[in-house]
């Protein structure tokens, strides 16, 4: 019987109440008396050098206020990256500068040049037509491996090369794995991409500036996912404001997926505007700005190469990734090729060797940062995909050879430095078996044969690293900030709740499950709990919302605040009911002393606190509010199976997802009904990866895919009715509540199970195709049957 | 990607090769072109109005000829800045080649796309590029050889600064 409420209960999501009633609060929504508009004049050409801007004639035109330009900007920092990596040789990345506004060159299309504040947007569009740019074109660098040669044009001149940095994980297993290929059984090389793609939230980035002269504060509203890691970034690197002079707010926000993770230009421009100009400065991207200057994700270029023996166990993996970074360096763009990515390569499997290559590369595209699995999804489908392979070159059924390769002994040290404290990869297998109802699939396929189509089956397993991160490791690996989290329980006189957090909730669903949990440890209505977040000025500081972070890391904050909330209450229950501390007890909202009838309700104890009239006042404050950090002790790994079935339409290469079954162990889980839905939109974009997306650049860098035109999401009728099941639990052993995350799963786990589907239907019409990278297109599936024929 | 395409012209190899590098006659011919101003040995100001796909824009710019060998070959290139909609470059190696009606026109042209055209016209951008050069050479081929349903003898306008009767009167200025 399920429960209807607290931990466990598929509470109904209260947020929804506004969100589907047009009452939500976006940042766009937010409009401050006397606000001026910025455009920004953005770069057309990819690489160039700005012999003059000339910005006379626009800024005479009716309703301007000002325009800056990069030399506005001398003086103030540029944009920091949050994360240094030390590459193979034990030398620092090579980090170039990342200005406001572009200085002496543009980079990528989409860089801004200038900046026009007016009174009006459409006034200062008009300006920017006026701005004299004399820009001398150089030569793009787009593709990665050209970018590396020598000669090669330099994105940034000050640096040695386009290489950021070279980096092997584990060095010193290099040579071990080397001789464990070349003395392996059999040896399946895979060459992939993991092609760039676009985040794109259904609410563009927007960020609205004000500046008050009364006590000379700065307050910027953002479309982020973290606004503590924003003011301390823009505060402390950029603008140089101290934080108590610097308030940042994320209200509601629509989506973020990782791309509103990171400190972007026109955020701290608008808050230095701001107070330049006096006036309230907003900005609201268009569609097409943002596909030029969100942060994209994954372009990844990969060469995998998987040892077995004889009797088919992996004994070393070998990988070597050109992972672009783009024109700079986004915040935590270097550590998602990195440790969001080799330290996931062991995956499901004991592969006692393993060794992780990565070459990050500047290109004059739009910089590349972390997009809903950051890492972990290009680990999972290189690994996933060339395990695939390797069944079909051995002969034997996919998911036993996955099988006889798990880890099945926890804890877990795996060759790539981390730990798995808990899992069990058998159970999410079996229960993957039971709801994909295996033993009809051949029936299936004979029924779509019929119709002139292929089935193809498709499985996968994956891990991933969630809960980031323990800050003493991160730390050790380049982070430059720890990444805890916090929370305030205020309890109020009347016994109602407010829970301030450092996690940002914008399609999570936050505001109803973390109640819940708060709710179960004192017995009390979820409705008298509300959730605070998104306000720097409100919230303790907390580092926000990502890598499947939040319930982990900032709910038990949450847990250890009410855990101080419920030690204090029990003292003075005590008093009221004169007895001793260690006999109270608290269950339903109600204090009893252990043993008797005698109790008193959470109500008479929180007013007590408030009307400390009768209150052991030389042994306890009044009050009844608490604040607590929380540094996780390792990462949660959640782990799954997934299967599929494809039809593929041997006429036109046309795939589609006809069942999509996933099975995932997330621990112990406070809301199953956002659960599903979070795995099922992981599911879509996924699926969108693995057959729609992608973002391309021409040889010049210009940026063909800037709109729905040209860039495909994935639409409702692209995706299946999803089966998703998490009942195989294995609870986080280092945290309180024993969860794990479940944010990233769906989106890691799916691409490689739809391609390795679409291989499967493939073979079965007898064509011998080993790869097709993604999006598998039409065009892409229909050419790589036709090259095989 | 490179076309290429080729047409006949009934008039001499001069007059064609005169005619395509003349001010007056790229004006009328270039598709949507405004005004253009200049020579041919120091290049021509252009302003053209176009519509590329979804994005319509003003583009102001340069038409350089080059590798100019009369009456035989010459290339034509050009760049336009469109302000917001980005900018658009193309160019085409022309041949005049002899025949026994005049001559045969052979010509290869590209065009490449920056900025929002690039962004939203990407696709297409081929297809506008074999249109433009289409009209183009449509246009050079009536301008030189007056359209084939009016009498070319007729000269009505011998100001020849409305457009259309322009195009009648070029030819017979040229031999007359």
């Amino acid at each position: 019987m399920p429960k209807d409420s607290g931990i466990g209960a598929p509470s109904k999501r209260r947020e929804d109440v506004r969100f589907l009633t047009g009452a939500g609060n976006y940042t766009d929504d937010i409009n401050v008396h006397g606000q001026a508009y910025v455009h920004f004049l953005r770069s057309d050409v990819a690489h160039g050098t700005i012999n003059s801007i000339n910005t006379d004639a626009a800024a005479a035109m009716s309703g301007v206020i000002r325009i800056f330009t990069g030399v506005d900007f001398e003086g103030v920092g540029g944009l920091p990256c949050g994360w240094q990596v030390t590459d193979r040789f034990g030398e620092a990345m090579q980090e170039p500068g990342h200005p406001v506004l572009a200085q002496g060159k543009v980079r990528h299309v989409g860089d801004p040049i200038a900046a026009i504040v007016a009174d009006s947007l459409e006034e200062a569009r008009n300006a920017a037509e006026a701005i004299e740019l004399d820009i001398t074109e150089l030569p793009a660098v787009v593709d990665m491996k050209a970018a590396l040669e020598d000669g090669a044009t330099k994105v940034h001149d000050d640096l040695t090369s386009n290489l950021c940095y070279d980096w092997g994980f584990v060095e010193d297993n290099r040579d071990a794995v080397d001789d464990a290929i070349k003395n392996a059984a059999h040896v399946t090389t895979l060459e992939l991409v993991n092609q760039r793609l676009v985040a794109n939230p259904m609410e563009p980035r927007v960020a609205v500036g004000d500046y008050s002269r009364a006590n000379d504060e700065s307050t910027l509203y953002t479309t982020s996912q973290n606004p503590h890691v924003i003011r301390l970034l823009m505060g402390a690197f950029v603008l140089g404001i101290p934080e108590h002079k610097l308030r940042v707010v994320a209200p509601d926000v629509g989506g973020g997926f990782g791309t509103k993770i990171f400190h972007y230009a026109e955020e701290a421009f608008c808050t230095f505007a701001a107070k330049a100009c006096n006036r309230p400065v907003k900005w609201t991207a268009s569609r097409s700005e943002a596909f030029m200057s969100d942060a994209h994700g994954r372009d990844h270029v990969t060469k995998i190469e998987l040892a077995l023996d004889v009797d088919n166990n992996f004994t070393a993996l070998r990988t070597e990734t050109y992972a672009n970074m783009g024109a700079y360096l986004s915040t935590f763009a270097p550590s998602v090729p990195t440790w969001l990515h080799g330290t996931l390569m062991a995956g499901n499997y004991k592969t006692p060797l393993i060794y992780v290559n990565v070459k990050a590369v500047f290109t004059n595209t739009v910089p590349v940062d972390a997009y809903r699995g950051a890492g972990r999804p290009e680990a999972t489908f290189q690994l996933e995909r060339v395990v695939d392979k390797a069944a079909r070159e051995l002969g034997v059924d996919p998911i036993a050879l996955r099988r006889q390769n798990f880890i099945t002994e926890f804890p877990y040290a795996t060759p790539v430095a981390v730990e798995y404290d808990t899992g069990d990869y058998e159970a999410t297998m079996v229960k993957l078996e039971e709801i994909a109802d295996i033993s009809g699939f051949a029936a299936r396929r004979a029924e779509s044969e019929k119709h002139g189509k292929l089935r193809g089956f498709g499985v996968n397993c994956y891990i991933e690293a969630c809960g980031i991160a323990p800050s003493n490791l991160v730390g050790q690996l380049g982070a430059r900030a720890g990444l805890y989290d916090a929370a305030t329980v205020r309890v109020n006189a009347t016994g109602s709740i407010s829970v301030m957090v450092g996690a940002h909730s914008h399609g999570q669903g936050h505001e109803t499950s973390f109640p819940q949990v708060v709710a179960e440890m004192l017995g009390i209505d979820e409705g008298m709990i509300d959730i605070v977040h998104g306000d720097s000025s409100k919230i303790p500081f907390g580092m926000g919302t990502y890598g499947s972070r939040s319930i982990a890391v900032c709910g038990s904050a949450m847990v250890r605040a009410t855990e101080k909330i419920i030690a204090k209450a029990k003292k003075i229950a005590a008093h009221l009911l004169e007895a001793a501390e260690a006999d109270i007890e608290l269950k339903d909202g109600q204090f009893s002393v252990a043993g008797t009838d005698k109790s008193v309700a959470w109500g008479d104890v929180t007013l007590a606190a408030y009307v400390p009239h009768n209150y052991p006042l030389e042994d306890i404050e009044p009050g009844l509010e608490e604040t607590a950090f929380y540094d996780p002790a390792n990462f949660t790994y959640p782990a799954g199976a997934y299967a599929c079935e494809v039809e593929v339409d041997p006429e036109t290469g046309q795939v589609t997802v006809d069942r999509f079954v996933a099975a995932d162990d997330f621990g112990n889980i406070i809301n199953p009904m956002i659960v599903s839905g979070q795995v099922h939109g992981g599911l879509a974009q996924g699926i969108g990866q693995a057959l729609l997306e992608n973002c391309a650049y021409d040889e010049n860098g210009q940026l063909l895919s800037a709109s729905y035109m040209d860039y495909a999401m994935p639409r409702a009728d692209d995706v299946p009715f999803y089966e998703v099941d998490h009942s195989a639990q294995t609870p986080c052993t280092h945290n309180p509540l024993g969860v794990k995350g479940c944010g990233e799963a769906g989106a890691i786990g799916s691409p490689p199970t739809i391609i390795n589907a679409v291989i499967d239907a493939l073979h079965s019409g007898g064509y011998d195709v080993t790869h097709i990278d993604m999006p598998a297109s039409p065009s892409r599936v229909w050419a790589a049957m036709n090259a095989v024929k | 990607m490179e076309l290429s395409d080729s047409r006949p012209i009934a008039a001499s190899a001069d007059i064609v090769f005169k005619a395509i590098t003349s001010a007056e006659v790229l004006q009328a011919c270039v598709p949507g072109c405004k005004d253009l101003t200049g020579t041919a040995e120091e290049g021509f100001e252009a302003t053209v109005v176009q519509k590329v796909g979804p994005v319509k824009a003003t583009f102001k710019g340069q038409v350089v000829l080059s590798d100019m060998l009369a009456p035989e070959s010459l290339t034509l290139t050009g760049e336009g800045k469109g302000g917001a909609a980005g900018f658009a470059k193309g160019g085409a190696h022309v041949r005049i080649e002899p025949s026994d009606e005049g001559v045969m026109l052979h010509y290869t042209f590209d065009a490449k796309v920056g900025g929002k055209l690039a962004q939203l016209g990407s696709r297409i951008i081929d297809g506008f590029a074999k249109k433009m050069a289409d009209q183009f050479f449509t246009n050079l081929q009536e301008h030189i050889e007056g359209p084939q349903e009016i009498d070319s003898d007729v000269d009505e306008d011998p100001q020849g600064s409305d457009e259309g009767h322009s195009k009648k009167g070029w030819l017979k200025k040229l031999v007359s």
